[in-house]
């Protein structure tokens, strides 16, 4: 039973530093950031997964759940307190446990682009594995982003979510205590 | 300081302004709608960039305050003290030591590196607020990216005063997508913007918007071929340091027309005197 496991041990700081580490990762994409040591979330949620849960969804967002995740529910209706969409086309965030259709996800529109869902994505691993170019705002030059766990087309249905810019989904990619995000402003290209 | 929570702000307050922050780093310049709070200071002294800065701070952070460009103002001193005691982080005047600058109106003269967030008190978010009114009608422009009101603005400015005659808010392009009012900093700011190694945080608390540059981002200010922007400041050199690279605030000494110039940025002027630097009124240390 998920519900015996503990949230952050403290709410308030545990959740500034987290989010210190998404805005880290989000300002410099590829960067690899610590978030979530210490937490002991139920599985199949990495620490840092969870710990970006527990600082960005509450009541006011809506959130969806891989079928792997189920396990989860529980432990993140009573930590984080935040409803359950029905589909991924209708939430804030996605949990995922492989890269979803990123189509049918909601991307904003022109006028409010910053509806576009969040996809907090488990991978294998960050930092070794397939390379990918990214360049775009934040990077001084094109940096080499290493993940195992993306599939071998990513260029290709990242340039699809590219090309809605302004419009888009977002990416943060976590693995035990660490996290990097692909912001919608950022190009990937194929090594 | 008991009663309230760290940095003031309640957690869902945090949790939603910091979902506004990331889709505005997410989206360079874009405006995101935010639920501003009432703060315990009033519109017009800070609001937007108190909360933005009250979502982003920790207790290992140093915080330095500027007001335009001094650290001893009193919305500068205010706002430094609220944060000493609602968060009891450290605080300094010293631009280098600081991991988040809160400023009003000035980019500190020293260059920002890449651990620093700099946080600006925006007073109007919407660069084309004076051309178009409506909030409606601007969304919709910045949708379509659809500028060329300002465009016109700048053009009849140079047909009737021979040059663009903005010196501060003077509107940028940012990642070659949206147009941004970098709050009403001199111009002589902006290409401070460009490229700059440090995160840049916006809020803005009456209008209830929130935007964002990360570092590395290409910061544009507007102009014509035939009229390229240039910076402006005063022809003189720092009455107290000596400097001939700061923006320099004209400070009336009498009333028999005495003026003296000096730095705006009181660290960079501090800074330069200690080390030996002496300006025409100062007194060698």
């Amino acid at each position: 039973m998920s519900l015996d496991l503990p949230g952050f041990s403290d709410a308030v700081l545990d959740a500034q530093s987290c989010f210190r580490a998404v805005l880290s990762a989000m300002s410099c994409p590829g960067t690899i950031q610590a978030a979530g040591v210490g937490l002991t979330p139920p599985a199949p949620l990495a620490p840092a997964m969870a710990a970006v849960l527990l600082t960005l969804t509450d009541v006011d967002t809506s959130l969806h759940l891989a079928k792997e995740a189920e396990p989860a529910r529980d432990w993140l209706a009573f930590h984080a307190g935040t409803p359950f969409a029905a589909s991924a086309a209708e939430a804030d965030f996605c949990v995922a446990f492989a890269l979803p259709d990123l189509a049918p996800l909601k991307t904003g529109s022109d006028d409010a682009p910053e509806a576009g869902t969040t996809v907090i994505l488990d991978v294998a691993a960050l930092g070794i594995g397939s390379a990918w170019r990214i360049s775009g705002p934040g990077l001084a030059a094109p940096a080499t982003l290493r993940v195992t766990g993306l599939p071998h087309d990513f260029a290709a249905i990242w340039a699809a979510n590219h090309a809605l810019y302004p419009r888009g989904v977002d990416l943060i990619l976590c693995v035990g205590e660490t996290l990097a995000a692909l912001p919608r402003s950022l190009t990937v290209e194929e090594i | 300081m008991t009663g309230y929570n760290f940095a003031y702000l309640d957690e869902q307050t945090k949790r939603m302004i910091r979902r506004a922050l990331l889709k505005a780093v997410a989206i360079p310049g874009h405006q995101v709608p935010f639920g501003s709070r009432e703060m315990p200071l009033p519109y017009g002294w800070g609001t937007g960039g108190i909360q933005v800065t009250a979502a982003v701070l920790g207790p290992n952070d140093t915080l330095k305050v500027i007001d335009q460009g001094a650290d001893d103002t009193t919305n500068a001193v205010s706002i430094r003290r609220f944060f000493a005691r609602t968060a009891g982080v450290a605080t300094t005047t010293r631009t280098a030591e600081a991991t988040i600058i809160q400023t009003r109106h000035r980019i500190p003269e020293q260059k920002l590196h890449e651990n620093q967030i700099i946080v600006y008190q925006v007073p109007q978010p919407e660069p084309l607020s004076r051309l178009e009114s409506s909030r409606i009608e601007t969304t919709r422009m910045h949708g379509l990216a659809e500028y060329g009101l300002m465009h016109v603005k700048l053009y009849e400015d140079i047909t009737r005063f021979g040059h663009v005659s903005l010196s501060y808010d003077y509107p940028v392009m940012v990642n070659d997508r949206y147009l941004m009012a970098p709050s009403p900093i001199p111009a002589f700011d902006n290409p401070k913007m460009d490229m700059m190694p440090a995160l840049q945080l916006f809020g803005a608390g009456r209008e209830k918007r929130i935007y964002a540059i990360p570092p590395y981002t290409k910061v544009v200010s507007l102009d014509f071929d035939d009229h390229p922007f240039r910076t402006t400041r005063a022809p003189h050199a720092c009455g107290l340091c000596g400097a001939t690279d700061s923006y320099l605030d004209e400070v009336v000494t009498d009333d028999r027309g005495g003026r003296l110039f000096v730095c705006s940025d009181t660290d960079h002027c501090e800074t330069h005197r200690d080390v030996g630097h002496v300006g025409s009124e100062g007194v060698a240390a």
